[in-house]
């Protein structure tokens, strides 16, 4: 899927644009730097515009990431239960910090703030697939399955 | 169903519905909504799926997914229908038992009923269990009685009879009236009188006007908009339509977190079902009003809570706030009027027109009428969304629908509103949970996420961690949240790590009067409160903490005696339990 054909099937005003770029992030994974002058023209948007937007919006992320996305929670009610010695076993495991990805490009770890899964925190989401009162034991096994995800 | 062109229509279709409906003796629902899909109900789901038609019953037994049932610690569970039988934390393993002897003998399974920790007595009635009996289920009682990606469901439970009564016997006004007459305030921070903004809104000169369904839910700790989304979506999108019917707009969003995927499926379903039958889009029941609705994803950012931030999100800007007034009712996308609401004061709606405002106003207290549905989390045995009537007393929300606190420790204080709201100490457990009486202790009621913290846990580190939440989501905008935030967080930091000052409590005072008075939104402007109710409740903590260098609760890392040192270090540098 290139850019163009993306952008062909988006509106052209402003409010198109979150929409839009959620379209490309699905595409490469990522938003691209270089897509950012494309997106600012089809939108009659300046490029500090749109970036502003992009980087505002900690769902966007213009660095590529892993196929396989590793989201520990560290809302209130995970953080109570032990959320923050996920992802510190995580890192450890991993040997990167959050929010980066591993030198072999396919696994990406990542905090969030409040998955909605309060009842049953902590809760780890590997490409979609919840872990529920998850324990520092379990971060091996998880991150096993999560290598063989897709 | 054709598309319905004539109210009439309903009645017929939910006949046809219920005639066409195959005959089934016994109907199980399977709480599967995202909590229960991380505790494994798809695999419940589809053992029990494949158990029925091995056993050729698939005429007679019904198995359906049904949205969040509310009582989350007990997922994933079953609600077995017509005898509302309930059976909690299931495993594949107990599927066939389930089938032999329940459904095909009617005989119970001990080991799945429900027991009350407390008393020892089992409950398989789903209404009896203490945690839903005790609830009054306005908004949430339909939800194991519906297949969320199914409209039929919703007819049959008279959905859209509301939108009906609106359209054909009352006019806009009188709606507005009914609801004005309802008390029904609004579900989030402010509490503002939902038919009071209607007025404004219709009020208010510009064309085209809209209305707007907030489900960015960032408020850690709170869930019950996706509840109510990935369980009952037409519930809320009934309300907007009325909505919209009574201020004169034309067009609605509903912004979801992309945090939500279900939900965002949800609803973007029930949407295309709802025009698909003539419920929305142009001529709606045949009427002459038009009115459609989109799905806005947004991308992550808890200011959006904030109307006027909303609106930019919306409009494809950074989510900043602005000055109000001008009022979203009168200035709102686009600069046209606009009328904001959250999921559950949407999902209300349909609720005072079937049911009248006479009725409605006389649940809850004189000035909060109507339930509220609160997200009890923390150190509480009953963890879940219960929904109760507003005015009812923390005491009974937190011991006898939340089954009081967990290994019988002893309750310290209660966060409400999230991370913006106060803690209420133990001593005032008794306070009615209402708008007024919540934000006269120094609190808000917020969306309702309650979070219970027991005798382990330290204050001064909740105020802590709710700082750096509030920190890490003010947007920048105004310099009293962007910088008091940040500096009352490094006060709090400095306190836990036991470098506090005698006049870090006067400092910490002096910026949260700032904070209060000067900032944009109502991030910056309740941000100081966990601080504010902390200071004013367990004032003792934190001279411990700077007088003493001595954490009370032993969870300040940096403030511990040698011993415990030892002991604690497999423990998370934030907080033994906090909170």
């Amino acid at each position: 899927m290139d850019i163009e054909k993306i952008l062909k099937e988006s509106g052209t005003s402003q409010k198109d644009l979150v929409p839009l770029l959620h379209k490309i992030q699905a595409a490469y994974g990522h938003v691209p730097p270089e897509s950012i002058a494309a997106v600012a023209k089809h939108l009659h948007l300046s490029e500090s515009e749109v970036f502003g937007v992009l980087s505002f919006n900690r769902f966007f992320t213009l660095a590529p990431k892993g196929k396989v996305r590793v989201t520990v929670c560290q809302g209130t009610a995970c953080h109570v239960r032990g959320g923050g010695r996920i992802v510190e076993e995580m890192e450890k495991k991993l040997g990167i910090p959050a929010g980066q990805t591993t030198a072999d490009k396919k696994l990406s770890l990542e905090k969030a703030y409040c998955l909605g899964c309060c009842a049953i925190g902590p809760v780890v989401v590997v490409n979609g697939t919840h872990y529920s009162l998850v324990s520092p034991q379990k971060v091996d096994s998880i991150l096993e399955k999560a290598k063989t995800a897709e | 169903m054709r598309k319905l062109s004539h109210p009439d229509h309903l009645a017929e279709w939910k006949r046809i519905i219920q005639e066409e409906r195959p005959a089934y003796q016994k109907v199980i629902a399977v709480s599967s909504g995202t909590c229960g899909r991380a505790r494994g109900s798809l695999q419940i789901l589809e053992t029990l799926t494949q158990e029925i038609e091995r056993r050729k019953l698939s005429d007679t037994v019904g198995v359906e997914a049904t949205g969040c049932h509310g009582f989350c610690e007990m997922e994933p569970n079953i609600v077995i229908s017509p005898e509302g039988l309930f059976y909690k934390k299931l495993e594949a393993k107990d599927i066939p038992a389930i089938v032999e002897r329940t459904i095909l003998k009617n005989k119970l399974i001990p080991s799945l009923v429900y027991e009350d920790p407390a008393t020892g007595r089992k409950y398989p009635r789903q209404r009896e269990i203490p945690f839903y009996q005790k609830q009054m289920r306005l908004l949430t009682e339909n939800n194991y009685r519906i297949n969320p990606e199914r409209i039929e469901d919703y007819i049959v439970l008279d959905g859209y009879q509301a939108l009906a009564k609106a359209l054909f016997d009352m006019t806009s006004e009188s709606v507005i009236a009914e609801v004005k007459a309802s008390g029904l305030r609004g579900r989030g921070e402010a509490g503002f009188l939902t038919g009071k903004k209607w007025e404004l809104c219709r009020e208010a000169h510009g064309h085209p006007k809209t209305i707007v369904c907030d489900a960015d839910e960032g408020d850690p700790g709170a869930y019950m908009s996706r509840g109510l989304l990935e369980a009952n979506p037409h519930s809320l999108i009934e309300g907007m339509i009325i909505g919209a019917y009574s201020v004169g707009a034309s067009e609605g969003f509903i912004c979801v977190r992309t945090e939500y995927p279900l939900a965002v499926k949800h609803v973007t379903l029930a949407l295309e079902q709802a025009r698909k039958h003539g419920l929305l889009g142009a001529a709606i029941f045949g009427s002459e009003f038009h009115f459609d609705i989109q799905v806005v994803q947004v991308a992550g950012a808890f200011v959006s809570g904030d109307e006027t931030s909303l609106i930019a999100a919306i409009e494809g800007r950074k989510a900043f706030p602005r000055q109000q007034p001008p009022f979203p009712a009168q200035q709102g996308l686009w600069g046209k009027p606009t009328n904001i609401h959250n999921v559950e004061t949407w999902a209300n709606v349909p609720v005072v027109l079937n049911k009248g405002a006479e009725w409605y106003a006389k649940i809850g207290s004189d000035k909060s009428p109507g339930t509220k549905i609160f997200n009890l989390g923390g150190r509480i045995n009953n963890t879940g969304l219960a929904e109760v009537p507003l005015g009812t007393r923390l005491r009974k929300l937190i011991f006898d629908i939340g089954g009081g606190i967990k290994n019988n420790r002893a309750l310290k204080a209660v966060q409400t509103g999230g991370p913006c709201g106060g803690c209420i100490p133990a001593g005032k457990i008794d306070i009615p949970l209402d708008y007024d009486t919540l934000s006269q202790a120094g609190s808000i009621l917020g969306c309702g996420g309650i979070i219970v913290m027991d005798e382990e846990t330290c204050m001064v580190d909740a105020a802590r961690y709710s700082l750096n939440s509030s920190s890490e989501e003010s947007c920048g905008k105004c310099v009293p949240c962007r910088v008091g935030t940040k500096q009352m967080l490094e006060i709090l930091n400095r306190i836990t790590r036991g470098q506090g000052e005698a006049l870090d409590i006067t400092r910490l005072e002096n910026l949260a009067a700032v904070m209060k008075a000067a900032s944009l939104c109502g991030l910056g402007q309740l941000a100081p409160n966990p601080v504010l109710t902390t200071l004013r409740y367990f004032r003792n903590e934190y001279d411990a903490h700077i007088r003493e260098k001595r954490c009370p609760a032993l969870v300040c890392q940096g403030l511990l005696p040698e011993k415990k040192k030892a002991k604690n270090t497999r423990r998370p540098e934030t907080g033994r339990k906090a909170i």
